[in-house]
Formats: structure tokens, C-alpha cells, sequence
């Protein structure tokens, strides 16, 4: 059984014919982490005892559990809360907290038997594109273990790809599962805004965040949405989807228009990854489909925009973190104020504390017009740009990331460089749309992702162009786990963070 | 223009202790920042509507109806501290 390879459509039919167990399937990725895991370090904490119980537990009841998606071994980003298993969104200031309940997507796909394996790491709190601002460890690219693995879902990303795991839930708030998706090779998608339940995804952008899957393959990752979308009473934005996600099985584009948004090839579009965009595109009309320009005059605003807009919800959301009901507090505090200052100082890392200042400021008096006010009219003038896109265009393309993996350090001490990581992804999250990355091909060893934009509520179209699309690519490399040099930095590790700890969480 | 004095300010909004070295990186970092969100200026958008939701939902709104939910116990559990049942903070200064 190759790790590396195995797509959950397979390992369902296996599982099904009775060629492999439950417990033998789990198994394959238990061994792959054994492997592996010393050099990517896509986890923060593994759950191997639940995974060996309830993989049996399916088997022993197979039949009454014979949905689609038992015993089928998951990856779920740490910012998902999960009752029994610790979460802490890579953060110091989470390190103990103990979930009392578990978040709807993730329970969804707990009801349908899926085994889950671990809890993947990520950059703290979801804010970051390369994993490295997590306060435990950083994750390293399977591809070449001295690039980054993108982020923030850069964890799961990198479990898939490095086989293991199946499949892996993350979370996208400007990209934060497409552009690791992207760096790692595997296919990730942000469904539309509301598809997909928030009630337990710890708040960084709550306009914003969505959940969504990382997956080898088209197939899987319909597969995986079908089952995590629906509206939920415990989140007043989710929505039920017009139509259920369906399961792609498009082999051609005819009469599928692409719009090719000419803003976002206009700059900083490394040579290798414009080079497998265009090869892409050509297959786009060689499927049949047609590819027209369209321009999305806003571009270059939505990413000032979006830095203004994440920035307020997240310094919102995370005042809850203040060391009086759950995590991180400081020692010896002298009176509350220096409790809750400290407790913030010493919990949240650099890059947290950076985007907790933006947002104070944004929304403090004198400056909300300037820049909050502001940026939610940036905000409709990037929604209008699709409006009007989507009016000659079923679907939109581009690069899904400027560049591909890069090295590790080589962009954390330039907050402004790693913003830029996330230029083409962005305007999505602000218009609330549903983008798919899909790997395309290979530049200089390293995977290049090509994203697809639909309107709101196209994931069925989304799903069955990138499914026709993977086909004709035929991307079939696997990472290599080569080191090219240089060692990321060493984080912040809370004792027993990052070791195997029994748990008994999905009974 | 975004200064020391600000960054210090800032910080005691968002209840957030930073040490002077700290505050010396982030002035320069929120500085550079900030000019490059500064290029939403470029627009005149006086007569657009502001997007505070992607969604055209109305309120959403359910029946007041109480329903259980956490234990006493299971609230408190993370609690750093806790006495008589509630969370235990440090006195006000």
C-alpha cells in the first residue's frame, strides 16, 4: 500500500471489498508518520490510541457502519476544537486547553466513521502563509524539507501530502488552504462563504474563515465536502447549499468559459509557475472550454483591504484570550490589568501580536473611517469586479501562489513579503467565493497550484472543471523528502506538546 | 505616521504588555505596513456601500426558548484558577 499514493476513492473500495481492514488502513499511515514525521513535523499532537480503537471499532462493526466515508483516516487542523483532545492553534497561549465540545465539521465527518489520526500543525491562531509562525515547531515541505510548507493550514497540507494522512481539514481565511494545497501538491478548497459550519473553528476573521478539505485528488475532495457542508443552528452564517455537492465526473470543458483576471499575472508571477499556468490554460481549451481575458480592476486593493479587515475581526476574536477562563496565564500577577497585559504579552507570538495591533488601531477612534470604513467599501468594489467578471464567465483562473515553496526564513522577518504570499487568494475570501487550487505541474522540483474561482454556490462546477483539468494534467509525482539545506528556526515547545498522547476522543 | 507613542497606546487598548525592543520593531513594521495599506486612498469611495457580510442574510433569529448547556463543571475546567465554583482572578488595581 503506497502511502504516498493512495486516494480515498481507492481506500474505499478496499475497504469495502474487504481487501484491507480499517485497522490495516490506519495502519499504512501510522507506519508513513513512524517514517516521515521526524523530518516534516506536519502534527502537533498525534492521537494514535484512538486511531488503533476506533479503526477497529469500525471494523468490529462494519456493517452497521458501512457509511461512505468509514474508516477512512483523517487529518484535522488545530484550530478546530475537538472535545477530549487538546487544541491550541499553535499557540502558547492554548497549549493546555482541553475542548469541552467538538466543532460541527469536524463532528459531521466523526458521524460518518471517518478515523481521525492526529492534529495538525499550523501558523498561530491561522495568521501566516508558511507554517512557521506556529509556537510549537515549524512544518516542512515534503518536497524539499528546507522550503516551507505554506499556510496556514501548512500542517495538514503537508500530512497529506507526505502521505501521512488520507485526507486533512483546514481552514482558509486568504488562502490558508489553497496556498499550501498549492506548495505541497495536493488539492485543497475553500467552499463558498457560510457552506461550510464555523461553530468551533476558533475565530481569527469571522467575515472570512471557512473550512474546508485538503485531499490527493478532485474526487476526494468532493467526496470530503459533501459530508462537512449544511447549514447548522449553531452558526447564524452557515447556509444550505442550492444543490448537495456532487461527486465530479467531467471529462471535458465544453462550454465552460474561463476568464483569465489579466491583474493577477501582471507582477511578481515567477517564470516556472507563469509557465505551468499557461500549459494549463491551454488545456483548458484543449478539453474544449474557452478562455477569455476579464479584468478584476481592484486587485491590487484587496490585499490593503483584506490586512485591514482581518487584522479588526482578529483583534475582536481574540480578546477572549485573556487568562481568566481558559490557557495561558502569567506568573504572579500583581492586579487584573497586569494579568490580562501579560498574559497577551507572553502568550501570543510576533506575528499574532502584530496583527492584534493593526486591527486596535484600525478601529480606534480617529482612524475607523481611514481604514475599517474604507476598506469595507474596497471590499464591495472587489465583490463588484466578480459580479461583473461573472457575468461573460462561468469560472475564473490564475496562479494559485506567486511563487512556489520557499525557503524556510527566508520571508519571516518581512511581514510585507509573506503578505504577498497570498495575493491571488485573497480576493476570493473578501467576495466570499468558492476557489479550488489543483497541482499543475512541477517547477524547479516543486509543485505549482492552479486555482479555479466560481460564484457563489458553483462548487459543483468548480468541482467538475478541476476534475476534467486533473485528468488532462496527470500530475502524478509524489515528494521526495530531499533537504536542500538550511534549518528553520527552532520555536517556543511546551513540555509533552508535541509527543503521542493516549486519548479516547471520537467514541 | 505611526510612532512609539502610538505603538504604546495601541498596545494598551488591546491589553497587550510589549517590552521596549518590542515596541521599537513595531513602529517600523506597522509603519511599513500601513503605507501599503495606505494605497486604498487612491480611491474615491464616498459613494460606495460598505461589504460587512458576503451573504444577503437577513437577522437570524430563533425561538427564546432555554435548552441545556454546559455543565458548571465542564466551564470551569480550563479555568486557571477557580473558587467557589467561580473563575478566580487576581484583585483590581
Amino acid at each position: 500500500m503506497d502511502a504516498l499514493r493512495l486516494r480515498a476513492r481507492e481506500a474505499k473500495r478496499l475497504l469495502v471489498d474487504g481487501e484491507i481492514s480499517a485497522a490495516e488502513l490506519a495502519k499504512v499511515y501510522l507506519d508513513q508518520i513512524d517514517r516521515v514525521e521526524r523530518k516534516v513535523k506536519a502534527y502537533v499532537r498525534l492521537t494514535p490510541d484512538n486511531t488503533a480503537k476506533y479503526s477497529t471499532k469500525v471494523d468490529r462493526e462494519m456493517q452497521a457502519m458501512r457509511g461512505p466515508l468509514a474508516g477512512l483516516p483523517i487529518a484535522i487542523k488545530d484550530n478546530m476544537v475537538t472535545e477530549g483532545v487538546t487544541t491550541t492553534c499553535a499557540s502558547k497561549i492554548l497549549h493546555n486547553y482541553m475542548p469541552v465540545y467538538t466543532a460541527t465539521a469536524v463532528r459531521q465527518v466523526w458521524d460518518d466513521h471517518v478515523v481521525m489520526l492526529g492534529k495538525t500543525n499550523m501558523d498561530e491562531f491561522a495568521m501566516g502563509s508558511s507554517t512557521e509562525n506556529s509556537a510549537f515547531h515549524p512544518t516542512h515541505n515534503p518536497w524539499d524539507l528546507s522550503t516551507v510548507p505554506g499556510g496556514s493550514s501548512g500542517g495538514s497540507a503537508a500530512a497529506v501530502a507526505a502521505g501521512e494522512a488520507l485526507w486533512a481539514l483546514g481552514s482558509d481565511t486568504g488562502g490558508s488552504i489553497r496556498q499550501p494545497a498549492a506548495l505541497c501538491g495536493i488539492v485543497g478548497m475553500k467552499p463558498t462563504y457560510g457552506a461550510v459550519s464555523r461553530y468551533g473553528l476558533i475565530a481569527f476573521a469571522s467575515s472570512l474563515d471557512q473550512i474546508g478539505p485538503l485531499t490527493r485528488s478532485v474526487y476526494d475532495c468532493a467526496l470530503l465536502l459533501q459530508h462537512i457542508v449544511g447549514r447548522d443552528r449553531n452558526d447564524a452564517t452557515s447556509v444550505q447549499l442550492p444543490e448537495p455537492v456532487a461527486l465530479p465526473a467531467a471529462e471535458r470543458l465544453e462550454g465552460v468559459r474561463v476568464g483569465i483576471p489579466q491583474e493577477y499575472l501582471a507582477a511578481g508571477i515567477e517564470p516556472g509557475v507563469r509557465a505551468r499556468f499557461d500549459e494549463t490554460v491551454a488545456l483548458v481549451e484543449q478539453l474544449g472550454g474557452t478562455c477569455v481575458e476579464v479584468s478584476l480592476p481592484h486587485t491590487e486593493y484587496a490585499l490593503p483591504a483584506y490586512y485591514i479587515i482581518a487584522p479588526a475581526e482578529a483583534s475582536a476574536n481574540l480578546a477572549r484570550f485573556d487568562g481568566v477562563r481558559y490557557g495561558y496565564r502569567c506568573a504572579d500577577p500583581a492586579d487584573i490589568l497586569d494579568m490580562y497585559e501579560r498574559t497577551r504579552g507572553e502568550g501570543f507570538g510576533p506575528e499574532v501580536k502584530r496583527r492584534i495591533m493593526i486591527g486596535t488601531y484600525a478601529l480606534s477612534a480617529g482612524y475607523y473611517d481611514a481604514y475599517y470604513g474604507r476598506a469595507q467599501r474596497v471590499r464591495t468594489l472587489v465583490r463588484d469586479d466578480f459580479a461583473r467578471a461573472f457575468g461573460a464567465v462561468d469560472l475564473i483562473a490564475s496562479p494559485t501562489s506567486p511563487t512556489v515553496a520557499f525557503k524556510a526564513g527566508s520571508r519571516v522577518d518581512d511581514p510585507l513579503a509573506m503578505y504577498m504570499s497570498d495575493i491571488c487568494t485573497i480576493p476570493a475570501n473578501l467576495a466570499g467565493l468558492p476557489a479550488v487550487s489543483i497541482p499543475c505541474g512541477l517547477s524547479d522540483g516543486l509543485p505549482v497550484g492552479f486555482q479555479l474561482i466560481g460564484p457563489a454556490f458553483s462548487e459543483n462546477l468548480i468541482l467538475d472543471a478541476a476534475h476534467a483539468l486533473e485528468a488532462a494534467i496527470g500530475f502524478d509525482a509524489v515528494p521526495t523528502f530531499r533537504d536542500s539545506g538550511t534549518a528553520a528556526p527552532a520555536g517556543w515547545c511546551p513540555e509533552g506538546a508535541i509527543t503521542y498522547h493516549p486519548e479516547d476522543a471520537q467514541s | 505616521m505611526i510612532g512609539e507613542d502610538d505603538v504604546r497606546y495601541v498596545a494598551k487598548l488591546a491589553r497587550l504588555r510589549l517590552d521596549e525592543d518590542e515596541v521599537a520593531r513595531m513602529a517600523g513594521e506597522l509603519a511599513d505596513i500601513l503605507s501599503h495599506i495606505d494605497k486604498m486612498s487612491e480611491l474615491d469611495t464616498a459613494a460606495v456601500p460598505p461589504t460587512a457580510h458576503v451573504l444577503d442574510v437577513a437577522n437570524v433569529t430563533r425561538a427564546d426558548r432555554p435548552r441545556p448547556s454546559l455543565e458548571r463543571s465542564e466551564a470551569l475546567r480550563n479555568a486557571p484558577a477557580v473558587s467557589d465554583d467561580c473563575f478566580r482572578v487576581p484583585r483590581m488595581g
